[in-house]
């Protein structure tokens, strides 16, 4: 009889049902027994790929209310200083979404959080590869790709935030522009290519960011993300050096059940927190800001965290441009803008290869971890290279800095100049010194190790040192 | 039973000891055997899982009932995260206390058989046999993926707007500046000190050739180029409000508190802080940006509103290759 289903038939049973049509009950089982290394700082990297999962997740909701549009229109609601107010439609709709959509403004909030902490776990999880040398051969190409990923994320996160047309958006995509105008030669044009004129740019550059917000970026990013964990999973992950662990093997937990359960634990915590945080801790109020005129600017206006490095070294290039045969050839903003990203980026690509070449001369395959000390070179420089990059950082919060010690940015930046010298190399000596004095002590856990004398006193009231 | 204390200093005394054995690998440890295998929970374990399960369902269907009446982000952001905190605190719990424990050992796929790598080798060569001009055809398809490449990078740079657009701005002689609310501005409305944004009449204010900025100094004070003698009637002067760094809106003014000891009058942008002195034809004094303020003449008209005297006297914002040298 059509429809009654008998308890022995195969199809009754899931294993059995998918396994007959799809064949993937010995690689299912495989993945189930697959290992992962217990140790923290490997959790640095889930989060990233959970705050993406957020990211999409409460994106998708945005973007079926957004309308990216630079359309004027006159908005009504209940946020009275702007009710009546002639706006974009992009501004308009992001108004809607904080203010008349149920939900909208938790949605908004989250998904602006997401945004800082996945770059903020993808630069920690960065410095965790790095200090404990995950990118020796054969992980250089993931290595790549991960420090690919970083790149493309702060640009979804520019171009995210930019979409609002609030004032701090445009003031954002103005830096942008003038960042790109200055590429010598081809800058003029890709500049009036991308936005579609002169800034703040033609009715479609609103769209084209938005496209590339939602699609182009979004399916590079997970396309990327989906290489980098199966180049994770072919040598399999690496491992601290410990009682039973080889180059050849790893120990650790399989993936089912227990793993499985903590890492979908960590999923919800991710989610969790960043729910807590659009909940109660407002970000970006974009009504507060104003939709963006380009006569209107505002003092202390602060990008999104992962921008700090760029505003910081635009500030601190003096005012030099290259001027020849009457015309500017390389414009200020190309210096910080453009030439200091590149050089930053090209020195996290090269690294595993210059390491490997000129310094370890290290070209077989490695798959127990170093600890930052075993290494002092390497650590002191990763110390030194991250030192240099935060000096620009904090001089990307001069504002802040103003507020909080009444030091004039004027001051500041003269300041910084220094530090953008300087810096660098106390910190190379400091770190290199450290490692030193840590290896040293063979058992010494840099923050357990008791570096004390035991002593005791004696039956006859005197005190002894003991050994050891 | 023992104390928490004596717990707490056992656990102490493990972590320790596992550190220790962690970071400093014994020859003779390669040769122990990590494996464990543990089932079984406490009392407590199972129930505790279910209630927070229990709980996460409840709140993720309060979030629900909330979302519906329209409830403040608070209170739909509290009962979301509270729920995502339960489910998350019952899978950890469930995983690490309820679940089987296991530490397993899986060896490594380590390198690749060079063989494969000859016989992967002698497939591609063989892709090649009986072929004879192999140099031309290389060069060939050189040709045609340069061809690609060039069409590819032309069509880039032709299909957008003009670059030369960059340079336009709506001011002309004879044209009034009027402020955000199209009135004409009077020179008498202005004092010593002000700082006004003004617009070519009629223009599109959203252009970035048409915000300029107008303050009035003491005429004594000026130190205008010869060529700009007569820019300033009564110590009126205007600038482009665009940076010329990176296109921020100039909408700083550095008025000095004291005259003698005060730093002069300066238009400073707030994204990079590159200061233009006013009183010299907008002198970069600090910060990055590479030429000065374009400046607009100005003069009065009969009802002593202001009127621009000429064009802009460089290009506006960002500089770009087009974009004529430190003084234009």
């Amino acid at each position: 009889m059509i429809g009654v289903r008998h308890r022995d038939e195969p199809d009754h049973d899931p294993v059995a049902f998918v396994g007959d049509r799809v064949r993937t009950s010995g690689p299912l089982r495989a993945a189930l027994r697959y290992v992962f290394p217990d140790h923290w700082s490997f959790l640095l990297g889930e989060m990233a790929l959970y705050s993406f999962f957020v990211l999409v997740a409460t994106g998708v909701f945005l973007a079926l209310f957004f309308d990216a549009s630079s359309t004027e229109v006159i908005w009504h609601g209940p946020y009275a200083p702007l009710d009546g107010a002639t706006v974009s439609n992009a501004y308009a709709s992001a108004l809607d979404l904080s203010f008349k959509i149920p939900g909208g403004l938790l949605l908004r909030q989250t998904h602006h959080w997401a945004a800082l902490v996945f770059v903020v776990s993808i630069v920690l999880h960065l410095l965790r590869i790095f200090y404990t040398a995950a990118f020796r051969k054969p992980r250089e190409l993931n290595y790549m790709i991960g420090v690919t990923l970083l790149g493309v994320v702060i640009l979804e996160g520019y171009v995210g935030y930019s979409l609002l047309d609030d004032l701090l958006s445009g003031m954002g995509l103005a830096i942008g522009n003038g960042a790109a105008l200055s590429i010598p030669g081809a800058g003029g044009a890709l500049g009036s290519l991308v936005w579609d004129g002169p800034f703040p740019g033609g009715s479609a550059f609103l769209p084209r960011l938005f496209f590339v917000h939602v699609f182009v970026l979004p399916a590079l990013i997970a396309v990327l993300i989906g290489v980098h964990l199966a180049l994770i999973v072919r040598p399999h992950h690496t491992q601290f050096p410990g009682p039973g662990r080889r180059e050849s093997n790893v120990v650790g937990s399989p993936l089912w059940p227990g793993y499985a359960l903590r890492s979908l634990g960590m999923f919800a915590a991710v989610a969790s927190v960043l729910v807590l945080l659009g909940a109660f801790i407002q970000i970006n109020p974009i009504w507060q800001w104003g939709p963006y005129e380009p006569w209107l600017g505002e003092n202390g206006a602060q990008p999104d965290w992962y921008l700090g490095w760029l505003i910081g070294a635009l500030r601190l290039m003096p005012n030099l441009e290259v001027h020849a045969f009457g015309r500017t050839l390389v414009p200020n903003p190309f210096f910080g803008g453009l030439l200091f990203p590149t050089v930053v980026f090209l020195v996290l690509y090269a690294w595993p290869w210059l390491e490997q070449r000129l310094f370890t001369r290290d070209l077989s395959q490695h798959h127990l971890l170093d600890r930052p000390r075993d290494n002092p070179r390497r650590t002191a420089f990763a110390t030194a290279f991250l030192t240099w990059v935060a000096t620009v950082f904090f001089a990307g919060s001069a504002d802040r800095l103003f507020l909080a010690f009444g030091v004039s940015y004027e001051v500041q930046v003269r300041i910084f100049r220094v530090l953008f010298f300087v810096a660098p190399v106390v910190a190379y000596a400091l770190a290199r010194r450290v490692c030193l004095e840590l290896r040293k002590r063979p058992d010494g856990h840099p923050l357990r190790a008791v570096d004390a004398e035991v002593v005791r006193r004696s039956a006859d009231g005197s005190f002894v040192a003991e050994d050891g | 039973m023992r104390s928490l204390l004596t717990r707490l200093a056992i656990l102490v005394g493990v972590l320790r000891g596992t550190a220790r054995a962690r970071h400093a690998p014994e020859p003779e440890e390669d040769r122990v055997d990590p494996r464990r295998y543990e089932t079984g929970s406490p009392p407590w374990g199972e129930p505790a899982v279910a209630a927070l399960l229990v709980a996460a369902g409840v709140l993720f269907t309060a979030f629900a009932v909330l979302i519906a009446v329209d409830a403040d982000t608070q209170l739909l952001g509290g009962a979301l995260g509270l729920g995502l905190a339960a489910l998350s605190a019952a899978l950890v719990l469930g995983g690490k206390r309820v679940a089987p424990r296991e530490t397993a050992v899986e060896e490594r796929p380590i390198g690749e058989p060079r063989e494969e790598q000859t016989v992967l080798r002698e497939e591609l060569a063989r892709g090649a046999d009986g072929v004879s001009r192999r140099g031309l055809l290389t060069a060939a398809a050189g040709t045609a993926g340069a061809g690609a490449l060039a069409a590819a990078g032309l069509t880039v740079t032709a299909i957008g707007p003009s670059a030369s657009a960059l340079d336009d701005a709506p001011w002309r002689a004879g044209r009034r500046l009027v402020g955000e609310d199209d009135q004409p501005i009077n020179a008498d409305e202005l004092e010593d000190g002000s700082f006004i944004t003004a617009f070519p009449e009629g223009a599109d204010k959203r252009e970035l050739g048409s915000p300029v900025v107008v303050v009035r100094v003491a005429p004594a004070t000026l130190r205008l180029p010869p060529d700009r003698r007569g820019w300033a009637p009564e110590g009126l002067l205007a600038y482009s409000k665009i940076c010329t760094h990176a296109g921020c809106a100039v909408a700083l003014y550095r008025k000095p508190t004291d005259e003698a000891l005060s730093s002069p009058p300066a238009l400073v942008c707030p994204c990079h802080y590159s200061t233009f002195d006013v009183r010299r034809a907008a002198k970069v004094t600090f910060g990055p940006a590479g030429r000065p303020l374009p400046q607009l003449p100005l003069r009065l008209d009969a009802q002593r509103n202001l009127v621009a005297a000429g064009p802009l006297s460089g290009s506006v914002g960002p500089a770009w290759w087009g974009t004529k040298g430190r003084h234009a």
